[in-house]
């Protein structure tokens, strides 16, 4: 408990940014695209959520239909990720589409990982249509767990 | 285009708006629905769900996609929360004539793809034109 209190104020000017960035990502997404009958895939695409435990920092994003082939990420500078792919479009030439609401084209997302992180140790998995990356922290920014002597 | 709509759907909220009934949180699955002359194809995307934890009914005319999303977040914060879990629940009336017993689904890589045949008798046919 100690410990989250202790982040608390890093971690709010990291969500202020974060927040920043989503609404620029829905500006543009507003403004940039979506003239097509389908929507179409832009800088806010993938969602992604962000958790940690003491060792790794998790991202998770929802990309059904994709293979970990169609993807590309990686860290750069320690903490920032990047999830880039391509969700190709149905390929279909006959019959009538009813509705159209799965997005489909390239992305690109970016983000500021809360702490910084190994890029020597990442791992991806994708399992029903869901992304996770696990990443392991920096040394210098694991929690160490101080022992304390006793008389 | 789809002047003529053959499917109707009884949702009432927009699409991937969580919606709390008996407990939980529903979400409305994004949704493809094709129509040629052999059958009316669904494709769903239904990110977390299992095979095993899928619920697929054709009763009545109404097709019911239930997809249920096992819990996979430890305990704790998020540093970053941009989208919500949940089960996918969404119903369809399907006012197309189609043959109950050849409905086939796969589920693959988190999207469903739904394959509703139309009867024999509701399919066009082709009427061959004969020359002088």
């Amino acid at each position: 408990m100690t410990m989250l209190a202790r982040w608390e104020p890093f971690e709010k000017l990291w969500r202020e940014m974060n927040r920043f960035q989503r609404e620029m990502d829905r500006m543009f997404e507003r403004f940039g695209v979506g003239l097509g009958a389908r929507p179409l895939l832009s800088v806010g695409y993938p969602a992604v959520n962000v958790w940690e435990d003491d060792e790794y920092v998790y991202a998770e994003a929802e990309l059904p239909g994709l293979n970990l082939e169609d993807l590309e990420i990686y860290v750069t500078g320690g903490d920032q990720l990047t999830i880039k792919g391509n969700r190709p479009a149905p390929a279909t030439d006959k019959g009538v589409w009813h509705r159209q609401e799965r997005p489909f084209g390239a992305f690109q997302r970016s983000l500021t990982l809360p702490v910084p992180v190994d890029p020597e140790k990442v791992e991806a998995r994708l399992e029903h249509g869901v992304l996770t990356i696990k990443m392991a922290k920096s040394q210098e920014v694991k929690p160490r767990r101080i022992p304390v002597k006793t008389d | 285009m789809a002047e003529v709509n053959a499917l109707g759907h009884k949702e009432s909220k927009e699409v991937a708006t969580p919606e709390t009934t008996w407990g939980g949180t529903y979400y409305a699955p994004r949704v493809d629905i094709l129509e040629t002359d052999e059958e009316l194809t669904f494709y769903c995307d239904l990110p977390g769900v299992r095979p095993e934890d899928l619920d697929l009914r054709f009763e009545k005319d109404e097709l019911v996609i239930h997809g249920k999303v096992r819990p996979r977040y430890p305990e704790g914060k998020f540093w970053l929360e941009e989208y919500g879990t949940g089960d996918f629940y969404r119903a369809f009336t399907i006012y197309e004539e189609v043959d109950p017993d050849r409905i086939s689904a796969e589920l693959k890589r988190g999207v469903l793809v739904i394959h509703l045949p139309k009867r024999e008798e509701v399919k066009p046919k082709r009427i061959a034109i004969r020359a002088e």
